[in-house]
């Protein structure tokens, strides 16, 4: 056999860049959209009061959480391993028609599961779980993308020239493995089209209505883990994996240490699944669950700084690419964000600073920075990183992409701030008494103080957008610009000016 | 020894998945085996509750409200007595929330009123100056979906022995039945029944109008289910 270099064949991984892309600008429209109805409410009509049912804050929210998290990232992730895999395990998708096949019907049925998806929630057919918020039809063809990405990942392993999985692989599996377990418990529901009246009646309602197998304090427990770890298997295991590959492979640097990757995946793995009670301090589930949440909450940092300090040390002595690619800031700003949100979660788990923070805009600063500064960051530098060698193309715009990486920033850090501020004053006034121990404030004063901090907020939501935007427009120009000479590029990614 | 996992991908998965569902083995299985029991004077909703309970859901009021009074003094003088989980039990899905844009709802049935709802819903300005609530005029033309809230309390009944025309303990010693229709015919002249109460106390003729024909709007079954929560 001649001795060159494996040719990858990324079909599949294009399409689903196409999707990442796509989702994101419609998912964060969404959600900058829907920011600024919370500092003008006269928006939730700017359509005209027809469609103001369809415009309204509650109606769009789940859309912008489903479509940033589902769509987005999922993209994302999906793009990335049908880059990723196949070239940690030296094998090309288009040695296998098999997987081949199966990697393009996952793409265009998770395509049909997304317009159901949009339809659906539009609609207002929603089970009100957060994230979880499909009816059962949309349920059942998220499990199917689901099986056929499982059969992608170890289909893909089972024909691997490369014996030993690399580190992202490990990640890679266990958000199929987690995702998997705590979609189907959370999801568990009953058609309420299965039962039948006394007088024999049945299909009685709307046929894709359905009710939680579970009730009440248990209905809520079953979320919150879900919620909780689907915050770990979908924003936190797929993103390192992503990281432990892009960051070595743009900087050249190998990896500062296996035996820290080992304790962090295996310390991630193990400590994440209890810290989900944390979501539910004071409320009805049993105490012990509650501390058992906070513990672990705290535990939680060893490993998320295990794997963040793993992905600095590995730009030990090579700091100036930090200064010379825009490549190399996301990717070091995102393992940044890491820290900084794995952080500041914990301090929030601890029980007497949730009892402010707890139904604050403070936990929703703390998941925009972890979601906008470490999930969006990073997707964006695996794409950045992936799209010349996809293409064959040099990247279009440096200088396009240094301005974006400001804008973004500079958004990120007008989100979290503002929501800070607007957290902690709201709980703060809540739970003030005057001298004779009366409230000192009605509801509606901790509304109007945080109009300037919504106003603020949608501000940096906007400025994260638009950075977004010039993100798919840097990539779409790339499709269009001059060819790389060389079929394989070696670390940094070529850039136009 | 991870080196050698690391070469064999099958015992891999299965070692990371054992690793993942321990917690949830020990956190969530002791817990069910006690499900959680109605407290005295917890009753599942009617059918037109049901459509308002219904109605919450399909607009997400529960992004914004929370169903949970937590046991701090700041809360209990604002909202009411703090949760209990018993007072759960038939909440299925449960609607505790996130996220309090808006206030606690979880006892505004012993606050608000059928015409303070009404004007709130149709425009939250006119009864709260710098509200930021949007309005829910559609909900005054859009018609309450009473099939599906039956076919709701037939299926809590069914698989889940939701106690639907059985004797309930009261707080009181006494003992009260929520009655639940044996058919769609039922169901809606259940409904039709309970909407003319609320009605009786709006004053939007085409509300009133719409319910003297027969039809039920969303509003109806929403102010139903919010005046039940206490």
């Amino acid at each position: 056999m001649e001795n060159r270099p494996l040719e990858y064949d990324y079909t599949v991984a294009k399409m689903f860049m196409v999707t990442t892309i796509v989702l994101g600008a419609v998912g964060m429209t969404i959600g900058v959209f829907i920011a600024f109805e919370l500092a003008f409410p006269g928006l939730n009509t700017a359509f005209g009061s027809g469609v103001a049912e369809y415009t309204a804050f509650g109606r769009l929210r789940p859309l912008h959480t489903d479509s940033v998290a589902f769509g987005f990232t999922v993209s994302g992730i999906f793009a990335t391993w049908f880059y990723v895999g196949q070239r940690v395990l030296k094998v090309s998708m288009a040695e296998s028609k098999f997987l081949m096949f199966i990697g393009k019907l996952q793409f265009w049925l998770y395509v049909i599961g997304v317009a159901a998806a949009v339809v659906s929630l539009f609609m207002g057919y929603t089970s009100s779980k957060e994230y979880a918020e499909f009816e059962w039809p949309v349920d059942i063809a998220i499990v199917i993308v689901w099986v056929l990405w499982g059969v992608s990942i170890f289909g893909l392993i089972g024909i691997r020239r490369e014996k030993s999985l690399y580190i992202s692989v490990w990640y890679y599996i266990a958000t199929f493995l987690g995702v998997a377990m705590l979609y189907l418990f959370n999801n568990m529901e009953i058609p309420t089209m299965l039962a039948t009246s006394a007088a024999g009646e049945t299909n009685i309602g709307d046929w894709f209505h359905s009710i939680s197998m579970y009730a009440g304090t248990n209905d809520a427990l079953v979320q919150w883990w879900y919620g909780h770890n689907a915050v770990a298997f979908v924003f936190t295991v797929p993103i390192i994996a992503m990281i432990y590959y892009f960051l070595p492979k743009e900087s050249g640097q190998a990896i500062y240490s296996y035996k820290l990757s080992l304790l962090s995946f295996w310390g991630l793995m193990f400590v994440y699944l209890w810290a989900g009670g944390h979501h539910l301090l004071f409320s009805t589930v049993p105490d012990w669950m509650q501390t058992m949440g906070s513990i672990f909450s705290i535990v939680l940092i060893l490993p998320s700084w295990g794997s963040a300090i793993n992905m600095l040390l590995t730009m030990k002595g090579e700091w100036q690419q930090v200064a010379a690619s825009p490549l190399i800031k996301f990717m070091v700003l995102a393992s940044t964000f890491y820290m900084f949100s794995t952080l500041e979660g914990p301090i929030q788990a601890i029980k007497s600073v949730n009892a402010i923070a707890h139904f604050t805009d403070w936990i929703v600063g703390h998941v925009h920075d972890g979601t906008l500064g470490w999930v969006g960051f990073m997707i964006m530098a695996s794409l950045f990183h992936m799209a010349p060698r996809v293409f064959k193309r040099e990247l279009y715009s440096k200088s396009l992409m240094a301005a974006q990486f400001w804008i973004q920033t500079l958004g990120i850090v007008l989100y979290f701030t503002s929501m800070w501020i607007s957290g902690i004053t709201q709980g703060m006034m809540w739970r003030a008494h005057d001298e004779f121990g009366n409230l000192a404030y009605s509801f509606m004063d901790t509304v109007d103080v945080l109009h300037p901090y919504y106003a603020l907020r949608g501000t940096g939501g906007l400025l994260f957008l638009i950075g977004f935007f010039m993100f798919a427009y840097n990539i779409y120009k790339t499709m269009s610009a001059r060819p790389v000479e060389e079929s394989e590029l070696q670390n940094a990614s070529p850039m136009g000016a | 020894m991870f080196h050698w996992l690391e070469k064999h991908p099958f015992l891999f998965a299965v070692g990371v998945f054992i690793t993942i569902a321990f917690a949830g083995l020990i956190e969530i299985i002791p817990n069910f085996a006690q499900a959680s029991r109605p407290v005295i004077g917890t009753k599942p909703v009617t059918v037109l509750e049901q459509a308002g309970r219904n109605v919450y859901i399909k607009n997400s009021c529960n992004a914004c409200h929370s169903q949970l009074i937590r046991p701090f003094k700041a809360e209990t003088d604002r909202y009411g007595h703090y949760s209990l989980s018993g007072e759960y039990a038939y909440d299925r899905p449960f609607l505790w929330g996130s996220k309090r844009t808006g206030p606690d709802l979880m006892r505004v049935g012993n606050y608000r009123t059928t015409e303070w709802h009404e004007n709130h819903m149709k425009n939250p300005k006119s009864v709260m100056p710098s509200s930021i609530m949007p309005g829910y005029p559609w909900l005054f033309t859009n018609k309450a979906d009473i099939d599906t809230a039956f076919a709701t309390q037939l299926t809590n009944a069914q698989f889940f022995g939701v106690p639907y025309n059985k004797p309930i303990p009261m707080k009181d010693g006494s003992t009260a039945v929520v009655k639940m229709a044996d058919s769609v015919a039922g169901a809606h002249a259940m409904a039709l029944a309970e909407a003319k109460e609320i009605t009786s106390k709006m004053k939007d003729q085409n509300v009133k109008d719409a319910v003297a024909h027969g039809e039920i709007p969303e509003i109806v079954a929403l102010i139903a289910y919010l005046n039940s929560m206490k």
